[in-house]
């Protein structure tokens, strides 16, 4: 994860060229005194407004309390309920079904869409589509959940298109029945992070040597063995990337969801970020919220280290 | 070849309705935002009489006016400041090579996946306690430190790669520490640190759960937390809605065409060290 370039001190070097070295070693060193004044600043805000909250969500998290009242000892009780109340449980479970949209689709669709950007569109069309495929990861995600309301309520654009197309029986408002709720929630997210995935696997095929394309063709291979034996294993740092970015959007879920269900119908759509903010500011259980928090938090980093892990290992080498 | 153009004519189509698809979004909020108001309208469907007032109207009724500023305000307190302490502790932790760094560094770390939902708890307590709720400190100070894992991660990322003989001969010309910094690194980091301005800015002109969690008052708060409390209040009027909406997402899109290289070479970049 850290990449180091190599750095060995270079205090050895000038050792005996007199004084005017020896004064430039104690400014050397008299800087790394300095560089922590540099690093204070920083630190300090990072401090305050991240690590220290940081430690109070777990400090929290084993207390019952309102956020008014003196708070009351509880133990890892918090912890119990975060993993019996069938609610919490069905909002982690929504946060898992959410990858399959936030993180499969983007990633799936988008390296078809980069192959045909890379090989076969042409290039000023491919150059336009990479910018509009990008706009929904510039606007606020506010912004796309009040467009995608509209597009997927009754009236919307999705009902209009399977209307004309003969399958008027179907429509609904998809965004309030309770089976396709979830499923709409995450179409949104995938067309958030679609543009994102493509255009980062797009540069990452470009790195790739096209001689190795070459001497494949040469071997007789066709598209789907040139596919699978030279471009996934090319993109497998870009497509670590991807999956980290998408999984991390789709756990931590709460801009769209707050703005198009309000984890409705029923808790249909209720996910774990959602759910902190409405223990915490409205039923005013600080400590289930923290301890929520905390369970939220551990998911995030059990997902993304094998990731990083799996996909970093041999690219490095 | 008559085949290999067939197919690239294919590809194209393919692509153009992708875009279709993507932008169908914002078509179907611009139709919407274009109907006389209060009414509802279909999804996609050009009226025969055009409302353009309705843009005035939103204008007017979400105080965009007042909105836009808030946001501004809130940016410009945040991103110089947080661009400039995270390439200082940057510049010490990729170029000083400071002792303990690799540890700071670490700490920082931890914080690069951190949802800010696993935070907003203690925050919204602590700055109770600092008297700072609703008021735009709120959303400022929270972001500065949230902001640090990235900026730090990023720029030393940079100042790894300035090679080091240039600073020993700056020292050998009798640079201090300070001097090294202002007047050679940071010179040279310009194109990091223009990047790193721009995706903190857009952050946090789009962030949304600092505002509706620690500033009641809409006008107080960045543009995306203003669109969350217009779409309380004005919901159920869909073309006010979405005219309001394509005013509140208008600033993003321009800064994003005018700026585009830049930004998607710095998101790239951006997820890719990450």
């Amino acid at each position: 994860m850290i990449r180091t370039t190599t750095s060995s001190p270079r205090e050895d070097r000038g050792t005996s060229r007199g004084s005017a070295s020896r004064a430039l070693q104690v400014r050397v060193r008299d800087a790394r005194l300095h560089g922590w004044l540099f690093v204070l600043p920083a630190l300090t805000a990072y401090g305050v407004f991240v690590l220290w909250p940081l430690i109070q969500t777990f400090k929290y998290s084993l207390y019952q309390w309102d956020g008014v009242a003196p708070a009351q000892w509880t133990g890892l009780d918090n912890f119990k309920t975060v993993f019996s109340d069938p609610d919490l449980i069905s909002a982690l479970e929504h946060a898992f079904q959410l990858i399959v949209f936030f993180s499969g689709i983007p990633v799936i669709l988008g390296l078809a869409v980069a192959t045909l950007m890379q090989r076969l569109a042409p290039r000023r069309i491919s150059a336009v589509a990479r910018t509009v495929l990008f706009l929904p990861q510039v606007v606020p995600l506010v912004a796309a959940g009040i467009a995608w309301s509209w597009v997927l309520s009754m009236s919307g654009v999705v009902n209009q298109v399977l209307s004309a197309l003969g399958f008027g029986g179907v429509t609904r408002a998809w965004l309030g029945d309770f089976g396709t709720a979830l499923p709409a929630v995450g179409v949104i997210g995938a067309w958030v992070l679609l543009g994102l995935c493509t255009v980062l696997l797009v540069t990452g095929m470009s790195k790739i040597d096209p001689a190795l394309y070459e001497s494949a063709q040469i071997d007789g291979a066709g598209a789907l063995r040139e596919f699978l034996a030279i471009t996934l294993p090319g993109l497998r740092q870009e497509i670590g990337v991807c999956v980290t970015v998408t999984v991390v959007a789709a756990l931590s879920a709460f801009d769209i969801i707050y703005i198009s269900t309000r984890g409705g119908p029923g808790n249909a759509t209720m996910v774990p970020g959602l759910m902190i903010y409405q223990l915490a500011f409205f039923n005013r259980e600080v400590g289930l919220a923290s301890a929520l928090a905390v369970v939220l938090m551990v998911l995030v980093l059990v997902c993304i280290l094998p990731i990083q892990w799996l996909t970093r290992k041999t690219s490095d080498a | 070849m008559i085949i290999a153009r067939r197919i690239r004519w294919l590809g194209g189509a393919l692509l153009v309705l992708l875009m279709a698809l993507i932008l169908m979004p914002f078509a179907s909020m611009f139709t919407t935002a274009l109907h006389q108001s209060g009414t509802y309208p279909n999804g996609l469907d050009w009226p025969s009489q055009p409302q353009w007032g309705n843009f005035g109207a939103a204008f007017q009724a979400a105080n965009m006016g007042a909105i836009f500023s808030s946001s501004v305000l809130i940016v410009v307190a945040v991103v110089p400041v947080s661009v400039m302490i995270a390439t200082m502790a940057g510049f010490a932790l990729g170029q000083l090579r400071i002792r303990g760094g690799q540890l700071v560094f670490l700490l920082f770390l931890l914080g690069l996946t951190l949802p800010f939902e696993g935070v907003i708890v203690p925050i919204y307590y602590e700055i109770r306690s600092m008297g700072l709720l609703n008021t735009r400190w709120a959303i400022i100070l929270p972001l500065t430190g949230l902001y640090m894992p990235f900026g730090i991660f990023w720029m030393r990322a940079h100042f790894m790669t300035v090679p080091h003989e240039l600073s020993e001969a700056a020292r050998v010309d009798g640079a201090n520490t300070w001097q090294l910094f202002w007047r050679v690194h940071v010179p040279l980091a310009r194109p990091a640190l223009s990047s790193l301005g721009i995706l903190m800015a857009v952050w946090t002109w789009n962030q949304f759960l600092l505002p509706i969690v620690l500033v009641d008052d809409p006008l107080e708060r960045t543009m995306a937390g203003a669109l969350g409390a217009f779409q309380g209040q004005w919901g159920t009027d869909i073309p006010l809605l979405s005219a309001g909406s394509l005013l509140i997402l208008a600033p993003t899109i321009v800064i994003f065409v005018v700026f585009q290289r830049h930004f998607v070479t710095a998101l790239l970049q951006g997820s890719l060290k990450g």
